[in-house]
């Protein structure tokens, strides 16, 4: 089982400015920070974090990858999982009442606060995918002493898996187990979870070039996987 | 005047508590609803989304203020109705039919209000007939539609289509937005505006309204 304690998914300070579009260098006003940590206390208040990891074959894995067959072509993940010393199915949510809680602060008009708690959120739901994702690594270290591997998380919807992937994903996880359904839309309920792949591998594996097509459309050109890629 | 500059002062610095008396004292001091809004609340209110476009300040600023303009607003709204003073026009807003995410449509909402237009918001999972009906209902100028999914941006088009299938792509304009969005796929389906950003779609209502006049 993963562990995931509140003190490790609250996200720093600079996360969330950064989420909330503040550029590289700037500084949030009084009233900003004092409402971050409104936000963090709410996130705390809040927060029912539940994950699922499952281990898979690759071979099965090729499978639900393929989904409905609606990938991109060519995908960074295809070469980058056949090469992995494991793969996990993951799931994680911080349930319906952090997504209720930005709700209510909108319907009251406390549109600052409820802007900062989704961001704090949506960053606080990333962070559960290192958790995992470090979790993932011991378990290869222990079992084949490579301690060098890391583990990333690749998700449906991003990197050319289409997003229609979580049908699959779903059917074989079920983290319906932690009160995560699929919408028509292939959208997870509650609103601040996440789910995928986590491969653990050399670096190596997951270094690809970011000349696919989908890359140029790309609006997070700092998210782990290309943040990994990139040369230094 | 004096108590239409400390309005906008107030509003700048999200002062939700101050803005309420400044404008009671405002419409004491003999001021009509109108010029509060436009030279008080308005004014202020574009100051805060200028400094936002330039990077000067950042969103939850934004918001602050928003959230003081309407503070405002709950006064001078009955006055300005019962003066019979229309709004600078009414848009429809929703995310589109599959998805669940309305961050950013409530952003996009906020901004436009702060900068005088009406809003109707149908809230998430929209589908195409009805994000015309309401248009059509209350003769909004624009239709406003974001999408986080790539599965759900088709229902942008099918609203496109149904205006023009309508006749009514003249008088309703469409903006679209939302993380997957993009300039060439506004340009793709026939929509007429796009917004990266909540300023920026509000600029480009603000270039519609001119457009259908």
């Amino acid at each position: 089982m993963i562990d995931f304690p509140l003190a490790r998914l609250q996200p720093l300070p600079a996360a969330v400015y950064a989420a909330l579009g503040l550029k590289s260098g700037g500084s949030p006003s009084p009233r900003s920070a004092a409402l971050l940590q409104r936000a963090l206390e709410l996130f705390r208040e809040n927060s029912e974090p539940r994950g699922i990891c499952e281990p898979v074959a690759a071979g099965e894995f090729a499978g639900i990858y393929a989904g409905r067959g609606q990938n991109a072509p060519d995908t960074p993940l295809t070469g980058i999982f056949q090469r992995a010393a494991s793969l996990h199915l993951f799931a994680f949510t911080l349930g319906a009442r952090i997504s209720h809680a930005i709700g209510l602060l909108f319907e009251h008009d406390d549109f600052a606060l409820g802007a900062v708690l989704d961001a704090v959120a949506s960053v606080g739901a990333d962070n559960a995918g290192r958790i995992a994702a470090e979790w993932a690594e011991r378990q290869v270290a222990a079992e084949n002493s490579a301690a060098a591997d890391r583990a990333f998380l690749y998700s449906p919807g991003y990197c050319g898996w289409h997003i229609s992937g979580q049908e699959k994903l779903f059917a074989s996880l079920r983290p319906e187990r932690i009160g995560i359904s699929l919408n028509t839309s292939f959208l997870m309920n509650p609103l601040k979870s996440i789910s995928g792949v986590l491969v653990t591998g050399t670096a190596a594996i997951h270094r690809f070039s970011t000349v696919y097509p989908f890359c140029d459309q790309c609006k997070s050109p700092a998210c782990r996987e290309r943040a990994t890629a990139r040369p230094a | 005047m004096k108590i239409l500059k400390q309005i906008a002062q107030c509003l700048e610095t999200g002062d939700d508590a101050a803005v309420p008396p400044l404008v009671s004292q405002a419409l004491a001091e003999g001021l009509v609803p109108k010029t509060i809004l436009d030279e008080g609340l308005i004014a202020g209110m574009n100051t805060v989304g200028e400094r936002f476009r330039i990077h000067e300040i950042f969103l939850p600023d934004v918001l602050m203020a928003a959230r003081a303009m309407y503070a405002g607003m709950d006064i001078l709204k009955p006055l300005l109705i019962r003066s019979g003073i229309s709004s600078r026009g009414r848009v429809v807003i929703g995310s589109v039919q599959g998805d669940l995410h309305d961050i950013g449509k409530n952003l996009v909402g906020i901004m436009l209000k702060g900068a005088g237009f009406e809003v109707i918001d149908l809230g998430n999972d929209v589908g195409a007939e009805k994000f015309v009906a309401a248009a059509k209902d209350h003769g909004a100028l624009a239709i406003g539609m974001s999408a986080l999914l790539t599965t759900t941006m088709p229902v942008m088009k099918e609203v496109v289509d149904r205006l023009k299938a309508e006749k009514l792509s003249d008088r309703i304009k469409t903006i679209i937005g939302g993380a997957p969005v993009s300039k060439g796929y506004a340009d793709e389906i026939g929509a007429d505006a796009y917004g990266y950003d909540c300023a920026q779609a509000v600029a480009g209502v603000k270039k519609l309204a001119e457009a259908v006049g």
